[in-house]
């Protein structure tokens, strides 16, 4: 099960990751549904743009960038945090979305957990998958937490001083 | 001064929801310590030696009456009956308990407070000039910048877990008095030629273990695009700055390991994508927020009343405390009056929730109900009218906020050191008091004149000590716990520097004999009226550091089992420090 779209949904989706003994130029992917590591994708694209049913994972450390001609060509892009407090994930989905154009699913995987999904969401996952050890029920109540937010990203493109009127200070002299 | 709309509000609201839910869930169990370890940062709160600290943010160090006297309810009914203001203009209360905090937080929203990103590798609350708006030599007033930046900064979603802490400071007068050049961004807002505003702007400066002085990314960058600009370097930081080693992973690494040069370049190549984008600011917003910070109902007066020099030429007492306490304000017959927390004898930055009350009682009568808080570690009534300032003089003389020590040798900047912090290696406070009694003689004092005296318990700096002139650092060493370094040089302001370690540590009770002889140096060596820090820059370390090591220091040591000894907290549930 995942989060997606703020519902929990099913997913057929599975997250290929590579045991020490494996390198990227020679797993084997197996048929059906797999995200595999950016690595494997840039070792095998030949092969594995014949398929349709391929998405791709990046690690925290790794430049979306290096999916700037592929992006269109998944339905699934999921970005891993290692750790929690690793950041790096935030960045890499604003960039895919807002400088890459990426418009299909893009998926949190790791250490995914409710109190972060709130900022993940404003800067651009739409789904999630929170650590199996954590109640999935609970974890979608961290996309409500706020029902306001002050800055542009990217699921507001515009910051709270372009979309309200706000109150002037009425007792200041504005002269 | 800013007041919120139903916007902030709500967002302090939801956040203090959101945090009472992170509390039940650590409570329950549900949450790790590890995993709540984040998230109760991200709110300022941070288990100490004895108990828990809550450190609350005052934006910019601006407080009204109002808030001063929840402060002071804090401090009663959930405290000691007293906080610590902080070298960030903010304030910390000592011996929380874990379960309180989300009353806590719900009465400060109350107030139009919170503790929103005061900890945790975030933007933290950002600081300014403690005289903005009143300073003579103000070019802009930087407090409308410095709450758009507040908000902008607020649950920013993509910088709530960068490498490491993210300091921001922003001045707007011509001399800096917020240490713009030790942040990780310094801003001088500023005016071109033309007379339009924009800021100047500094990255990669730093205290801690690694001092930088901050460096120039971009000259002038004009006001509307400065959210922005901050946006690409924090992008650019939050990407490539290091995550492997807790000790490199502030930008100011960052910023070495390319060389400003090459910063520049990414910044200004993320920056190209956004700049005129939405996140542009717009004339309204500034205009919105600047209505908050227009002038109060200044009388038309003059200075120089008769009255204060008949005074002054009476009471000694009240013409030290004008002269080191009392600074010249843009409007006439007005006056900026510095509260000072440095009374020797009490611990530096501290308050007791009967001086809180005093606080506001004063600024309500005599400065439009509003103090400010500085990162020296003293409070300032902004507006004083000069006709007020003997009455204000006697009645803030009653609670201990008169001594004439600023910018003197008593007016120590100090962490709070090993008997809280679980970092610190060595005390600070007690060392802080046992300096300023030594050398508690005004005479004396005024004589050293302008000098800087910074502790830090540990090399975090967090009692700043790069930049004092003299500066004082708790250090690890085998054979006994608690040592220091003294450190020579530093200072802040436009002409900032990173101060230089004179030699080998000290115990606890040679570091004043030490201070003094610095002092002897000066005084031999000083030319007619150069200040500490000039003669140091004339003559160098050499001749201080000769003397200082010339002939042996013994001094009888205490004891230092009590290191971490105050009263324990007693809690309810078990504390298990994160220290023992």
């Amino acid at each position: 099960m995942i989060i997606k779209n703020k519902a929990i949904v099913a997913d057929d989706w599975v997250v290929l990751r590579l045991s020490e003994q494996e390198s990227a130029d020679n797993v084997t992917i197996p048929a059906g549904k797999v995200i595999v590591p950016l690595q494997v994708w840039l070792q095998q694209r030949d092969v594995l743009q014949q398929r349709d049913d391929i998405g791709v994972w990046l690690a925290s450390a790794e430049r979306p960038e290096d999916l700037k001609d592929d992006v269109h060509k998944f339905s699934v892009i999921a970005v891993d945090f290692p750790k929690f407090s690793d950041g790096r994930g935030y960045s890499i989905a604003y960039n895919l979305r807002a400088r890459l154009g990426y418009t299909g699913e893009l998926r949190a995987i790791g250490d995914v957990l409710r109190d972060q999904l709130f900022y993940m969401q404003r800067v651009g996952f739409d789904a999630f998958a929170p650590r199996p050890d954590r109640s999935i029920e609970d974890a979608l109540k961290g996309l409500s937490d706020f029902s306001e937010v002050y800055q542009a990203s990217f699921d507001q493109k515009l910051p709270l001083f372009r979309r309200v009127q706000h109150k002037v200070n009425s007792t200041a002299d504005m002269t | 001064m800013y007041r919120y709309d139903e916007y902030d509000q709500q967002i302090v609201d939801e956040r203090v929801e959101q945090y009472r839910d992170q509390v039940r869930r650590r409570l329950s169990g549900e949450l790790t310590e590890e995993e709540f370890l984040p998230l109760r940062l991200q709110n300022g709160l941070y288990m100490q030696i004895h108990g828990y600290m809550l450190r609350i943010a005052v934006p910019y160090g601006f407080i009204s009456s109002r808030q001063m006297r929840m402060f002071a309810h804090i401090a009663r009914r959930y405290d000691r009956g007293y906080g610590h203001f902080t070298t960030r203009q903010n304030i910390q209360f000592n011996w929380l308990k874990l379960e309180d905090t989300p009353d806590i937080l719900t009465e400060l929203a109350s107030v139009e407070m919170h503790a929103i990103q005061t900890s945790g590798n975030c933007v933290r609350n950002i600081t300014s000039d403690e005289y903005a708006g009143v300073a003579r030599d103000e070019v802009v007033d930087p407090r409308p910048y410095a709450e758009i930046l507040r908000q902008w900064s607020t649950f920013h979603p993509e910088f709530a877990y960068l490498p490491r802490k993210f300091k921001i400071a922003i001045s707007g007068g011509k001399e800096d008095r917020a240490a713009i050049y030790a942040h990780d961004i310094g801003l001088a807002v500023t005016k071109n030629a033309q007379g339009e505003v924009g800021f100047r702007v500094l990255v990669g400066g730093g205290l801690g273990r690694t001092p930088v002085i901050g460096s120039e990314i971009c000259e002038f960058v004009p006001w509307q695009h400065i959210l922005t600009y901050v946006e690409s370097i924090l992008r650019i930081y939050n990407q490539y700055g290091r995550r492997d080693n807790k000790y490199k992973a502030r930008i100011k690494i960052l910023v070495k390991a390319l060389g400003i040069d090459e910063f520049r370049r990414q910044v200004e190549a993320d920056w190209a994508d956004i700049k005129d984008g939405p996140g542009t600011l717009t004339v309204e917003e500034v205009k919105r927020v600047a209505s908050f910070f227009t002038d109060p109902a200044y009388e038309t007066l003059t200075d120089h009343d008769p009255a204060l020099n008949e005074f002054k030429a009476d009471s000694r007492s009240f013409s030290n405390w004008m002269l080191r306490n009392v600074k010249p304000h843009r409007v006439p017959g007005y006056a900026i009056v510095v509260l000072s927390l440095k009374k020797p004898g009490t611990v530096p930055g501290d308050a007791t929730a009967e001086q809180m009350e005093a606080i506001a009682d004063l600024a309500d009568r005599y400065s439009f109900g509003e103090s400010r808080i500085t990162h020296q570690q003293n409070l300032v009534l902004a507006d004083v009218r000069q006709k007020d300032l003997i009455r204000l003089w006697q009645e803030a003389t009653a609670y201990e906020l008169t001594a004439p020590n600023i910018g003197l040798l008593t007016d120590i900047i100090s962490c709070p050191g090993a008997e809280f912090c679980t970092l610190a290696n060595a005390r600070s406070i007690p060392l802080a008091k046992l300096i300023a009694e030594r050398f508690e003689s005004l005479d004396f004092q005024h004589d050293i004149g302008e000098i800087t005296l910074n502790i830090s318990g540990c090399v975090n700096a967090c009692g700043q000590h790069h930049i004092g002139n003299i500066g004082i650092t708790g250090v690890e060493k085998k054979d006994h716990d608690e040592w220091y370094q003294v450190s020579l040089g530093g200072a802040e302001g436009n002409n900032s520097s990173i101060g230089k370690i004179i030699g080998p540590s000290f115990t606890f009770n040679q570091v004043p004999e030490v201070i003094d002889r610095l002092l002897q140096v000066y005084l031999r060596e000083r030319m007619e009226a150069e200040r500490f820090i000039d003669t140091v820059r004339r003559i160098g370390h050499g001749p201080f550091k000769e003397y200082v090591y010339a002939t042996d220091l013994a001094v009888e040591e205490e004891e230092v089992t009590g290191k971490h000894v105050v009263a324990p907290a007693e809690y309810s549930v078990p504390y298990y420090s994160p220290r023992f």
